[in-house]
């Protein structure tokens, strides 16, 4: 007994077998085919016709874009050198790109858009990176003058004066605040206007006959391609934010008349489709203002652009501020937040988190949308691609164009819906 | 006796006289002070703005009226869903061209659905190389502005396609689609068109005189869908009361399709199929190349948002409803009809409807293509010829405006009726 197996029972094995490999089809790629491609038969004819879709695709682009023309000064030149072949010819790109993104921008000057849109990164990271320092969110407040200055140049002393009624009206509210609130609030109104409207004009005058700095002037003509969809869009998304947080508030007041007319504003403005604002800004606006108004194309359609996204910017965050539980705005109140302060501190930070993803489909929205002031004659670059073709050089191109133009949106738009999902991904505090 | 009036005394408000500051202090009163003010500043806004537009229409020597929709257009319409021609009024091509925008409008919202809720699905599924294809469809579309689709899409029709030419001869480079069916060409699609041997003529009512074998072939179909509906409901109440479901897919189909071959048949009807004549096609319906790239461009479009409308919707049912209907023994399909689609389409239907206003406000971008939509008639040609830009726009938008507050009423009917009824 003591000498047969000691420890154990005769019929337990006493050491580890080896790991057997796995099955042939429950391991490696032979798996995962059979699990995502094969796993039924409706998967599976699901996979051919995907894969016969990506293959009649790919034959049909494929030699098109591998065949493709870098060099050449017209398309009857591509169509030489390809010899008959199917092919595209991006030479056009070449040789038209700067007017597709800077439009008639004079060339000698195509560093100041470009550093407008070097700067307009830097002035929005301490926006978007929560990483950059907080201080420089001044320098980004600076920002719009400076791009402004860059882009249409002129005496450097415009922008400069109406940053002065700024700081008139901050210094008004400082020095007004020791008597009383009310007061401060008409005074840091009342006292920029008023710079703006009586002596910001003289201002400018004088500082430029003494001292004549600033860049050449650019007229709102000479912009076009894409660097006016930038200036559109970026100036439609910064403003239409703000606007769209007041028209929510005002839709959600318990005042009857400032809701009911936050209401007609917002259900107007969705309920027409964007190309009549911007024919309003076209061609009735002269009917609107004093007689002898006449004032910059560009700046209107940035108006009319900047109203509409505002319009659905509102709904979106009406839907962020209904989601937030009503707890909230009770706690709010029972801390002794007046208004403002609880819409500061407690409601907005969690409904504009709420809405993030509603508010950047408005941003790529708003963005996409000011393709359509080809419509109204301002050369974007759908409107540049149509002047490209008249030229007898490039009579007759099409897709090569489309794509440029296409990809160039595409960068753009994705990069914004990736970053709204950064943006979700490190704000999220619940835990699931 | 006493006490209690202590009480009220301790907790009523005191009785204190109206002081002018209160107006600004007092929370009772603010919210007035603040609407007077607004009030006051929204009129003086208004009144400057009319009192500008008056004084230039009087500096340019005009009137504001509306008489100029009476007088003749002078212009023609190439896609006329009613009898049109240059002769007419401008209302009369204003209704053309908002009969085209209904028409687009109307096509490209089916084109998205079936888009959408197909490639939303699928974008769910587990084949891999499936979702894959579909994610690169949506973030395609979707970052990309529909005018540019529009364009391309008008592109490819006119560029891309066979000319009519193509079709001729022994050996033709281009044949027809679907047994002789279809012809794609550069000039736009020919499909066959449903003609009738009896025509019962036109009902005149106003401007419009809609073709009376229509009128009755839709009717018939209403009817049918409603006795199919009566069908149903008997169907539920035999089974309410007795445990048994009659069956009732055949008497549904026989209600449903046996009226309307019937009619059709009465009337005469046939398919006329496009034949190529000469130098182009004649016979069946000629869709022009406009129409097709702004149906393309929109539906293919708003497809792509109308499939992340549906995915979200079908992860917002939580997986605890599946469960539970299998737990209660449901069948797959079952539970997918009876408890998962019910709750997604809650989830689903709102933002689908804000997509169907999209596709009605872009149908305005059809200028790109020269599609003739109220934009392109009333809004265009219309106004360039009479002037009248203050009274045109103002028309335009109040049309789509009525358009618009349609659909979203509608939207509104149809949340309240499918909301949870919480209590």
């Amino acid at each position: 007994m003591s000498d047969t197996h000691a420890q154990t029972v005769a019929y337990v094995r006493e050491s580890m077998l080896p790991e057997a490999s796995p099955p042939i089809a429950e391991k490696g790629a032979v798996k995962w085919l059979r699990e995502n491609l094969f796993s039924g038969w409706l998967n599976t004819i699901l996979t051919v016709l995907s894969l016969l879709a990506i293959w009649y695709l790919l034959s049909a682009i494929g030699p098109w874009l591998l065949n493709a023309v870098w060099n050449a000064q017209s398309l009857r030149e591509c169509r030489e050198i390809l010899d008959g072949a199917s092919g595209a010819c991006f030479a056009v790109i070449k040789d038209r790109w700067h007017q597709l993104l800077f439009g008639f921008y004079p060339p000698h000057l195509y560093w100041r858009p470009v550093l407008s849109l070097i700067l307009l990164f830097v002035a929005l990271a301490p926006v978007l990176f929560s990483q950059v320092p907080r201080k420089f969110l001044g320098l980004s407040a600076l920002y719009p003058f400076v791009a402004y200055h860059l882009l249409w140049g002129g005496s450097v002393w415009l922008p400069v004066s109406v940053i002065l009624g700024f700081v008139l009206g901050y210094v008004a509210f400082r020095v007004l605040a020791r008597i009383a609130p009310l007061v401060a609030i008409t005074g840091a109104i009342l006292v920029p206007v008023l710079w703006w409207i009586f002596f910001a004009g003289t201002f400018t005058s004088a500082m430029t006959s003494v001292a004549p700095i600033g860049l050449d002037f650019v007229r709102s003509d000479r912009f076009g391609g894409f660097l006016i969809s930038l200036v559109i869009g970026v100036s439609g998304i910064s403003l239409s934010l703000p606007i769209g947080i007041l028209l929510a508030l005002g839709r959600q007041s318990d005042m009857v008349f400032v809701k009911s007319v936050c209401v007609m504003v917002i259900e107007f403005i969705r309920g027409v489709p964007l190309i009549t604002l911007l024919f309003t800004a076209s061609l009735l606006l002269n009917y609107f203002l004093p007689p002898g108004t006449a004032f910059d194309l560009i700046l209107r359609v940035i108006i009319m652009v900047t109203l509409f996204a505002s319009a659905y910017m509102a709904e979106v965050i009406r839907g962020g501020l209904a989601a937030l539980p009503k707890g909230q705005y009770e706690a709010a109140d029972a801390l002794g937040l007046d208004y403002w302060k609880a819409q500061r501190l407690i409601i907005m930070p969690q409904a504009l988190k709420i809405s993030i993803p509603g508010i950047v489909n408005t941003f790529i929205g708003l963005f996409k949308d000011t393709t359509l002031v080809v419509f109204i004659g301002l050369l974007d670059p759908i409107g540049l691609s149509n002047a490209i073709r008249a030229d007898t050089d490039w009579n007759g191109i099409y897709w090569e164009l489309f794509i440029f133009i296409g990809a160039l949106f595409f960068i753009f738009c994705f990069g914004m819906s990736r970053y709204s999902m950064y943006l979700e991904r490190k704000l999220k505090t619940d835990h699931r | 006796m006493s006490t209690s009036d202590d009480l009220r005394r301790m907790t009523s408000v005191p009785k204190r006289s109206f002081r002018p500051s209160m107006l600004l202090y007092d929370q009772r009163y603010r919210s007035i002070t603040i609407q007077v003010f607004f009030l006051f500043m929204l009129m003086l806004g208004a009144a400057w703005l009319i009192d500008n537009t008056v004084s230039n229409l009087r500096a340019l020597g005009r009137d504001f009226s509306f008489a100029f929709l009476n007088a003749p257009a002078g212009y023609d319409i190439n896609q006329r869903p009613i009898a049109y021609d240059s002769q007419m009024t401008h209302g009369r091509a204003a209704l053309v061209g908002f009969l085209n925008t209904i028409i687009l409008a109307v096509l490209a919202c089916a084109l998205a659905t079936v888009l959408g809720v197909v490639a939303g699905v699928l974008r769910l599924s587990n084949n891999w190389i499936v979702g894959r294809l579909m994610t690169v469809y949506i973030e395609v579309f979707r970052n990309i502005p529909t005018l540019l689709w529009i364009v391309i899409f008008g592109a490819i029709m006119t560029e891309a396609m066979p000319a009519p030419s193509a079709f001729r001869g022994d050996d033709p480079a281009a044949s027809m689609l679907f047994n002789d069916a279809v012809a794609v060409t550069n000039r736009g699609v020919y499909i066959p068109s449903i003609e009738f041997v009896r025509d019962l003529g036109d009902l005149r009512i106003g401007p419009v005189a809609p073709s009376l074998n229509w009128l009755l072939v839709f009717f018939v179909i209403i009817a049918g869908i409603y006795a199919n509906k009566r069908l149903i409901a008997h169907a539920t109440a035999v089974q309410n009361a007795t445990g048994i479901r009659p069956k009732t897919w055949w008497k549904s189909i026989l209600i449903l399709l046996g009226p309307v071959v019937v009619i059709l048949v009465a009337l005469g009807a046939y398919l006329d199929y496009p034949e190529l004549r000469g130098f182009n096609f004649a016979g069946g319906t000629h869709l022009r190349n406009s129409l097709i790239a702004m149906w393309l461009g929109l539906g293919i479009y708003t497809g792509a948002f109308v499939a992340e409308n549906v995915r979200a919707g079908i992860l917002a049912i939580s997986r605890g409803q599946t469960e539970a209907a299998f737990a209660l023994g449901m069948q797959p399909g079952k539970t997918m009809r009876l408890v998962i689609l019910p709750q997604a389409l809650r989830v689903i239907i709102p933002p689908l409807i804000s997509q169907y206003l999209n596709i009605t406000k872009n149908t305005s971008l059809g200028l790109a293509v020269g599609y003739m939509d109220l934009r392109s008639t009333l809004g265009g040609i219309t106004i360039n010829q009479t002037g009248r830009e203050l009274e045109g726009m103002l028309l335009m938008m109040l049309i789509y405006l009525a358009i618009s507050l349609t659909i979203s009423g509608a939207m509104n009917v149809y949340n309240s009726r499918v909301k949870l009824k919480e209590r």
